[in-house]
């Protein structure tokens, strides 16, 4: 087993952090999220990518683990502007800001930040539609593949097997396949991100600050108390998801150049369901999840040979 | 008709609001459920999926309330007792379906375990906010019944109740918990199946020829053909006839709303349902229901301690609103004190069926609490000083 390196201290809480977006990182000290969680490391990431490429962001957050987040003032407030929207609503909202903010001639991302329920389940059509009319908006989806805010319950992001509050004996359907969907309405960018994968997610954060229309990126995001995995275990957990093929790094422009990221060393995905006793079920198939990972990729890899991305940067 | 024993967990337990509404689901037969996680409603659906596997139902985790709603419509539709579960902004959303269900006269049960609002307001803590949206949060006119218990034996027994009186009138049934009967645990006791009264779908008895959907044959509901069954089938959120077909005439719609206004609001006498205690001689008398009513018992203590004559109405059907007895009583009191957990709703219909005849007095609380009992008590000490 690999074991991760234990981060390097923090700063304590009343110092500014070291690497700084815009005023504040937008993930504050203090915040009552759960040890492990990786939506939290993904704030971070996207507070630094913002602060370097100097520029300032609106968040539009529906209900979500990341508007309790922002909920627990003063400790946690995000130090950018911020929407709570309703649950289906988040990528109306943006239209809705992003259509003004290019009225009044504003600067400034508008930037959605959303989990799986919100955007596979109650918010797909609200997203669906601005991703066709090219709304100048960043949608990320941090996918910890369960509803975390209420207690954990099924999403159509939960993968097959996974046990959850409302499929207690382990959830029958696949998981859905959201960049596919993504990348089926042509938006500028989509991308996936990973936590185990800093450099690449970093790049990706850039390419996306760095362009206009609907950029859709997807984060597979730990969840300790949702998978019920060990919390010092979540980067690895989803560096095996990348390293097994369950999971890929991929990005695509305009739904028709494919670039892959990272190369499977298809470690075995049982490496990756044993850590986590949500798949402590009967209903895993363990040789039929092999062989979806060998197929996805291999689908994914095909695709990527026949529509490269010709340019050689983002 | 007595329950199914398999749908049944006979004895004595111990279970929050949540989970004893989940049971009386099962109890009076519900095998349909869909719904989407929201707090403070969602145990009611977590126990559900657990136990509906061993008696043949069927629970979907819906992708939002839209669908969450329909699907119960569809289920309904089908001849299958069904029920979704939700909260205030999931209750917004459901609104449209609603309507729908109550065009078509579809049985089923909406539970609503209210929170603080409005929007996304208190999610995990109490309110009862919802009292008029359940009334009148669809558009145009319709009727529907509405409940509210108090205690998580009341959760299991209404519940019970409520798919009884959707199945009599076809209507749909909101079933109005609020977050403290949701969460807290007491005993409650379920009885065996055979002292359960059950009603069940009221199918036709014609043959496919002579039947129509909406003809109601002197009763104050159609008979009741399944999809599928091979009975000509059109229901529609249109103006429709007793055939079930559109018809875009101003007799049609008089004939077919006010049906649907008429079937609840003659039957009023017979849906209402309330606890009275202590009104005979009373000065004040508080109207309540819900989780309120259990705190206005201390309130009414106190004040009877400082030697007010203090009766007390518990609404367990909010809608119909008892009007007949509010009306009685307002000729025969000082003062109704009407405390609930929002600004003042169902005060409002209190104060019209007074008319003027009596003080009415709402004891309003923005929510995420119940009341204080010495406030509840000071407003009734005061209207029976102010009136005398």
């Amino acid at each position: 087993m690999t074991t991760t390196p234990r981060a390097p201290a923090g700063p304590g809480i009343l110092e500014k952090p070291a690497l700084p977006c815009s005023e504040e990182c937008l993930l504050r000290p203090g915040n009552t999220n759960c040890g492990g969680c990786g939506m939290s490391v993904g704030l971070t990431m996207l507070g630094r990518a913002l602060a370097r490429a100097d520029q300032t962001c609106s968040l539009v957050i529906p209900a979500c683990c990341g508007i309790v987040t922002a909920g627990a003032y003063p400790t946690t407030s995000y130090g950018v502007p911020t929407v709570a929207t309703t649950f289906a609503s988040a990528p109306a909202f943006a239209t809705g800001i992003a259509s003004v903010r290019d009225l009044n001639d504003e600067d400034g991302q508008v930037i959605c930040w959303a989990g799986d329920g919100g955007t596979y389940d109650i918010g797909i059509a609200t997203l669906s539609a601005a991703a066709e009319r090219n709304e100048d908006i960043i949608y990320i989806c941090y996918d910890n593949e369960i509803y975390g805010n209420t207690g954990g319950q099924r999403s159509s992001a939960t993968p097959a097997g996974a046990r959850t509050t409302t499929t207690p004996t382990g959830k029958s359907e696949d998981k859905k396949d959201m960049m596919a969907i993504m990348v089926a309405h042509r938006v500028p960018y989509a991308a996936t991100l990973s936590i185990a994968h800093p450099e690449d997610f970093e790049r990706k954060l850039e390419a996306a600050l760095s362009m206009h229309g609907l950029r859709f990126l997807l984060l597979h995001s730990p969840c300790p108390t949702g998978w019920k995995s060990e919390q010092g275990e979540s980067v690895e957990l989803v560096r095996l998801a990348v390293a097994s093929g369950l999971f890929s790094l991929y990005e695509v422009w305009n739904g028709d150049e494919y670039r892959i990221n990272a190369e499977p060393d298809w470690t075995d995905p049982a490496k990756y369901l044993e850590r986590q006793k949500r798949f402590e079920s009967d209903a895993v198939d363990l040789e039929r999840t092999r062989l979806a990972c060998r197929r996805r990729f291999d689908r994914l890899g095909r695709l990527a040979r026949e529509f490269p991305r010709e340019t050689a940067t983002a | 008709m007595k329950a199914d024993p398999i749908g049944v967990l006979t004895g004595a337990h111990y279970l929050d609001g949540d989970f004893a509404c989940g049971e009386g689901a099962m109890a009076a037969g519900c095998r349909f459920v869909a719904g989407y996680p929201i707090t403070p409603s969602t145990e009611v659906v977590e126990r559900i999926s657990r136990r509906f596997p061993t008696m043949g139902g069927t629970f979907i985790q819906m992708e939002d309330e839209l669908a969450s709603m329909a699907a119960v419509v569809g289920g309904s539709w089908t001849g299958t007792k069904s029920m979704t579960v939700t909260s205030g902004p999931g209750f917004s959303l459901m609104m449209e379906n609603i309507g729908l269900a109550a065009m078509m006269e579809t049985p089923c049960v909406v539970v609503n375990v209210q929170r603080g609002g409005p929007s996304t307001g208190l999610p995990t803590m109490v309110g009862q906010a919802d009292v008029m949206q359940a009334r009148w949060g669809s558009h145009g006119d319709y009727e529907i019944i509405a409940m509210s218990p108090q205690s998580p034996q009341e959760a299991f027994d209404l519940t019970i109740e409520a798919f009884n009186l959707s199945e009599i009138y076809r209507v749909p049934v909101m079933f109005l918990m609020d977050e403290i009967v949701g969460h807290m645990t007491e005993r409650v006791v379920i009885p065996p199946a055979d002292e359960i009264e059950v009603v069940p779908r009221a199918l036709t008895g014609k043959t496919p020829e002579e039947f129509e959907p909406y003809q109601i044959n002197g009763k104050p509901t159609p008979e009741f053909a399944r999809a599928g069954d091979g009975y000509r089938f059109h229901t529609t959120g249109l103006t429709h006839d007793e055939r079930g077909y559109p018809e875009m005439s101003v007799e049609c719609q008089e004939r077919c709303v006010r049906r649907l206004l008429e079937k609840i609001t003659d039957n009023a006498d017979r849906i209402v349902r309330f606890e009275e205690e202590a009104t005979d001689d009373a000065e004040v008398v508080v109207v309540t229901y819900g989780i309120t009513a259990r705190v206005a018992r201390l309130a009414i203590d106190m004040a009877r301690r400082r030697g007010v004559k203090v009766g007390s109405v518990r609404l367990i059907v909010i809608w119909p609103f008892a009007e007949k007895l509010i009306r009685e009583l307002a000729g025969k009191v000082r003062a109704l004190v009407v405390p609930e957990i929002n600004y003042g709703q169902l005060v409002l219909e209190v104060e019209r069926c007074a008319a003027g005849k009596c003080a009415v007095l709402p004891v309003s609380h923005g929510g995420g609490s119940v009341h204080d009992p010495a406030v509840i008590a000071e407003v009734i000490v005061k209207a029976a000083a102010e009136a005398a």
